[in-house]
């Protein structure tokens, strides 16, 4: 059943969120202390549960994958219902920090592939794949195995 | 005109769901015959989404982009926290444990530095601006990891919507370079393997700006950085309004 899959995403999102409330509370904060992330755990357990025990259900992943692709025309209303006026006085905090992140984690990227040593390329990959493809295959001369 | 726009407001929800399909078919089609696929739809039409809230704003004077024009009061139910939050834990189905063993070692140390080293960055920018208060540092911190993560985080810690735009917008700028500049440099910094791939997915972050750089650059690319990418979003919505939040309130001493 369709629900099925909704309620399960509706129980992990509550869940989380309670436990994100009460991480805060515990922690003297008036903050959701990291909800979301906890509920998203939950739905992978669920889901490693689900499929362990063989009741992982065409309904139930349909309640829960239409609303995972949901998110972006979700993401796309949350934007448009922003106070993107006063924001825009930072206009500049954007583009420095975008910029920035992205020139930096390009640097790391070069960095940990020059620490980490050489690995076969994608083309180095494929040709190797395509020799053995085409290289002649003992034994089995009629096709058929043993 | 009176009966049209009463049975917007009337069904404001379902007046959501239409104007944001149509603004994805627009960003769909602008994505595909101005950018030549280059630029996601989804990064077009969230920026657009984000126009859209300025001319709001400007034309309403209200403070809650176009959610503030009684025929289109559903975007702010669609776009609220309630059912973002609902969306995006959806999007941890998806997630294949047996998958992310694959990526190993290498893909975790990617995620929690792609994690880490933008939000670092995204503060210290956001203090240079002026902001002081924790709240504000954190979000546009978190903005900078993606532009889910920062609204995420704000929400979470409440920070005010200007602050919150701005991390939206960070992200989405982010991720827009992404995909633009990822062909140009995958040469100088060794993006031809799957390995590069991962670690540049984990480091990256943003799914759509990794899938739309990689698609770019080798298309034979793509799954392996999407595999890292997609735990991006969830370390990022775990660590940022927690671990990250109280550390930056630890040295803003708020």
């Amino acid at each position: 059943m369709t629900i099925s899959g909704v309620a399960l995403l509706a129980i992990c999102t509550l869940l989380g969120g309670l436990l994100g409330d009460l991480l805060g509370v515990a922690l003297g904060v008036k903050a959701n202390v990291g909800g979301v992330g906890i509920a998203m755990m939950f739905l992978i357990a669920a889901r490693l549960w689900l499929m362990r025990h063989g009741i992982l259900s065409h309904g139930l992943k349909t309640g829960v994958e239409f609303w995972g692709s949901f998110y972006i025309p979700i993401v796309v209303a949350m934007a448009a219902q922003q106070n993107v006026v006063a924001a825009a006085k930072g206009g500049p905090v954007v583009v420095i920090a975008g910029i920035g992140a992205v020139a930096v984690c390009f640097a790391m990227v070069a960095l940990i592939g020059r620490f980490s040593g050489r690995v076969e390329t994608m083309d180095e990959i494929e040709a190797r794949e395509a020799e053995a493809l085409a290289a002649p295959v003992p034994h089995f001369k009629s096709g058929r195995i043993g | 005109m009176t009966m049209m726009s009463h049975i917007l407001a009337a069904n404001a929800l379902i007046t959501a769901f239409a104007a944001v399909g149509i603004l994805m078919w627009i960003s769909g089609a602008i994505s595909k015959h101005l950018t030549f696929g280059r630029i996601h739809a989804s990064a077009i039409a969230i920026m657009l989404g984000l126009a859209l809230a300025f001319w709001g704003g400007i034309s309403t004077g209200g403070e809650k982009g176009v959610a503030d024009l009684p025929a289109l009061a559903g975007i702010g139910l669609m776009g609220g926290a309630m059912l973002r939050d609902f969306a995006i834990v959806a999007t941890a189905f998806e997630v294949d444990v047996v998958h992310a063993r694959k990526a190993g070692v290498i893909g975790a140390i990617a995620l929690g530095l792609g994690t880490v080293v933008p939000f670092i960055l995204g503060v210290f920018v956001a203090a240079a601006f002026g902001y002081t208060d924790a709240e504000s540092l954190t979000t546009i911190g978190a903005g900078a990891v993606t532009y889910i993560v920062g609204p995420v985080t704000g929400a979470a810690i409440g920070a005010s919507s200007p602050v919150i735009a701005l991390s939206i917008a960070t992200g989405v700028f982010k991720a827009v370079i992404v995909m633009i500049g990822t062909p140009f440099v995958a040469k100088m910094i060794g993006l031809n393997n799957p390995r590069s791939a991962m670690v540049f997915g984990g480091l990256m972050g943003t799914v759509s700006g990794v899938s739309g750089g990689l698609a770019a650059t080798d298309r034979r690319l793509v799954p392996y950085g999407a595999l890292t990418a997609t735990f991006h979003t969830g370390l990022g919505c775990l660590v940022a309004p927690s671990i990250l939040y109280f550390a930056v309130r630890a040295i803003t001493g708020g």
